[in-house]
């Protein structure tokens, strides 16, 4: 069992983005390929830019157990006020720094939910918000 | 198609990647939006922006695009190009709006990446 923590930092256009690839990275080298990596990097990618972009900071980790591969994010706020909203595709609360560079297509947590065998998603305003997300090794949504 | 026809289709300029000209694409993909990106496109799709910042190399590097293609002759920052280098990309450069670069590869045969994130083209549906 692997487990592997980053802190993501609000606001860090810069960075952001490096955990994803620095995760990608580590499980291509444990032989993981194919479609699941490329699903799990996608929805890393995604949560790791809404951290960057709509928290105040957080944590992305990455733990292999059994069958699965979870991915949790967890963040300090500000909270969703309203999650069935948020999981709609195109709503967004993206400002216009963020969409100058490209985001705010409110694409990114209906991705992530395309792309994980599991999604769960836990917010409580001016508390914060949770994502787990879990991608089976083998035979997942893509196989 | 190749890229090297791409090359010639859009009357482009091979910022990085020129070794790698005989490429083959299946598809390709029109957006300044990542996320639209990140929904369906694969490894063997192009992707066309107007967008040169540092995302857009990021993006191509969680999906393994080998491509890049910016529209309206626009450079990205000499970073950026020799990160793109680093990670193997081609990229291009074509001084003409995204409209025409795509009517342009659509009529020389190039087919729209599928709009879900498992199929190959648009028209193989
Ligand atoms: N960690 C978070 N903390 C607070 N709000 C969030 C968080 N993640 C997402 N949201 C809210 O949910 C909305 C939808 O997120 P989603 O990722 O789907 O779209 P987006 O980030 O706005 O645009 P895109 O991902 O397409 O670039 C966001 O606009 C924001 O309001
Ligand atoms: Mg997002």
């Amino acid at each position: 069992m692997i487990a592997e923590s980053f802190s993501v930092e609000k606001g860090d256009y810069l960075r952001a983005g490096e955990a994803s690839t620095k995760m990608k990275n580590m499980l291509k080298k444990l032989g993981i390929g194919g479609s699941v990596l490329r699903r799990i990097s996608v929805a890393a990618y995604e949560v790791e830019m809404n951290l960057v972009i709509h928290s105040l900071g957080g944590t992305l980790s990455i733990d292999l157990d059994g069958d699965y591969i979870w991915l949790v994010s967890e963040d300090i706020g500000p909270g969703i006020p309203d999650i069935e909203s948020a999981m709609r595709e195109g709503y967004s609360t993206a400002d216009e720094i963020a969409q100058g560079m490209g985001f705010g297509a409110g694409m990114g947590i209906p991705n992530m939910k395309r792309n994980a065998d599991v999604f769960e998603i836990e917010s409580e305003p001016n508390k914060g918000t949770k994502i787990k997300m879990g991608f089976l090794m083998g035979g997942g949504k893509s196989e | 198609m190749t890229i090297e026809d791409i090359v010639s289709i859009l009357d482009a300029r091979v910022l990085c990647g020129e070794d790698k000209l005989s490429l083959v694409v299946m598809s390709a993909c029109c957006s300044d939006l990542m996320s639209d990106v990140l929904a369906f496109v694969n490894e063997k799709t192009v992707l066309l922006t107007g967008l040169t910042n540092m995302h857009v190399l990021r993006t191509a590097e969680i999906l393994d695009l080998k491509c890049l293609i910016f529209t309206r002759g626009k450079v990205p920052s000499d970073e950026i190009i020799e990160r793109a280098r680093q990670m193997n990309l081609v990229v291009l450069t074509a001084n003409k709006t995204m409209f025409t670069c795509a009517g342009l590869l659509y009529d020389g045969g190039l087919r729209g990446a599928a709009m879900t994130w498992n199929e190959e083209t648009e028209e193989e549906k």
